[in-house]
């Protein structure tokens, strides 16, 4: 049941802030500051998403595994302008083959 | 994305009142070639990300919720990151207050995201509780890369299409499947999800400003994630952004006497980029 309360207020949460977003009045970005922000922190957001997902353990600490070898394969992957499917393929086969190595 | 799009024939400006001086005007006869692109990127996404559906699946059954539970997250949360946030402090044993807030400040950059795209897209109001659930960072990644209104919307509705059939598609066949497949992290589908945001960060990276903001970001995120619960770090990262604006503008201000403020932005970033040398 608990779950099931932590899944209702969560969907709630992320479909209103999703829905404010939208409903602001397109004046208000009107302001080029505002605009270059705007730009920036999805970069800022995407950036730390990566680092975290690549380095965070589920206990909140950093660690360093297979998956950043992984990661840092699909980078190169990106460097060389693989398509999007292949990066991440890419990502999964280096981590998963480290990890049968014995990673 | 690769700067090659045709410019809009201006055909008849006159019937184009939407032509406001901020941005290019939509262009209503955008050549094919360029949709086929747009829709060819879109369904790349949409299909990677399903690759990370199955991955979430999988790991929402490894920390114990039900089937239904896991794609009731799909349908209803759709926006990975919360997913995954979610499914792991419950895992963790976190009471559901903390571990819907965590969730929860993960998914508020999807707010910012919507501010940008409700500008870009200018979405008619009847479509807007609809178009809203699709705001995640896929979609916005794709429109966002687009230099026109068109392209933008096409790449919004079809990432958005693609991401949402086969991510709760594939979030059922992993929960389905979990038990069969044993340990998903031997099978590298951890790796998937940071994946998935390295790629759609890759080519937003352009001017010295976003990838300081890039660098900057990924600093704090990991001095912060050892000492804050899940979900803040990376909500606090997203400092970053106004930190290199703030940088940026004091930068510009003492150029300020050689330039004239004609094309503000992309001045500010070539006299960034000269200074680099």
């Amino acid at each position: 049941m608990t779950v099931w309360i932590a899944i209702a207020l969560t969907a709630v949460g992320c479909y209103l802030v999703k829905l404010l977003g939208l409903a602001v009045p397109a004046g208000v970005l009107e302001r080029p500051l505002l605009r270059r922000l705007a730009v920036l922190l999805p970069v800022a957001l995407l950036a730390a998403l990566t680092a975290v997902q690549t380095f965070g353990t589920d206990h909140g600490s950093l660690a360093l595994d297979a998956r950043a070898a992984g990661l840092a394969a699909a980078a190169v992957a990106l460097l060389l302008r693989a398509p999007f499917l292949v990066v991440i393929a890419v990502a999964v086969a280096v981590t998963a083959a480290l990890r049968a190595l014995g990673g | 994305m690769n700067g090659s799009a045709i410019p809009a024939p201006q055909a008849a400006p006159a019937a184009n009142p939407d032509a406001a001086p901020t941005t290019a005007p939509p262009p209503r006869d955008t050549a094919p070639p360029d949709d086929r692109r747009v829709v060819r990127d879109a369904l790349g996404v949409g299909v990677a990300v399903g690759l990370s559906g199955f991955a979430f699946g999988v790991t929402s059954a490894g920390a114990g919720l039900s089937v239904a539970q896991t794609c009731a997250l799909s349908l209803l949360v759709f926006t990975g990151a919360s997913q995954f946030a979610l499914v792991g402090a419950l895992a963790a044993g976190g009471n559901p207050l903390t571990a819907a807030a965590g969730a929860f400040f993960l998914g508020v950059r999807n707010a910012f995201y919507g501010l940008r795209l409700g500008q870009l897209l200018r979405v008619p109001r009847r479509v807007r509780p609809l178009a809203a659930h699709w705001i995640i960072d896929e979609t916005a990644a794709v429109a966002l890369a687009q230099d026109n209104r068109r392209a933008a919307r096409l790449g919004f509705t079809v990432t958005g299409a693609a991401v949402y059939l086969l991510w709760n598609l594939t979030t059922l066949l992993g929960a389905l499947g979990a038990g069969a497949l044993g340990d998903s992290r031997a099978w590298g589908l951890d790796a998937a999800g940071p994946a998935v945001f390295l790629a759609l960060l890759g080519p937003m990276l352009r001017t010295f400003a976003e990838r300081a903001t890039a660098v900057l970001a990924v600093v704090l995120a990991m001095a912060l994630l050892p000492v804050l619960p899940a979900g803040l770090p990376v909500l606090l990262a997203a400092l970053a952004a106004p930190a290199v604006l703030l940088l940026d503008g004091w930068r510009s201000r003492s150029a300020d006497a050689r330039a004239g403020a004609r094309g503000e932005a992309r001045t500010v970033e070539e006299r960034m980029v000269e200074g680099e040398r």
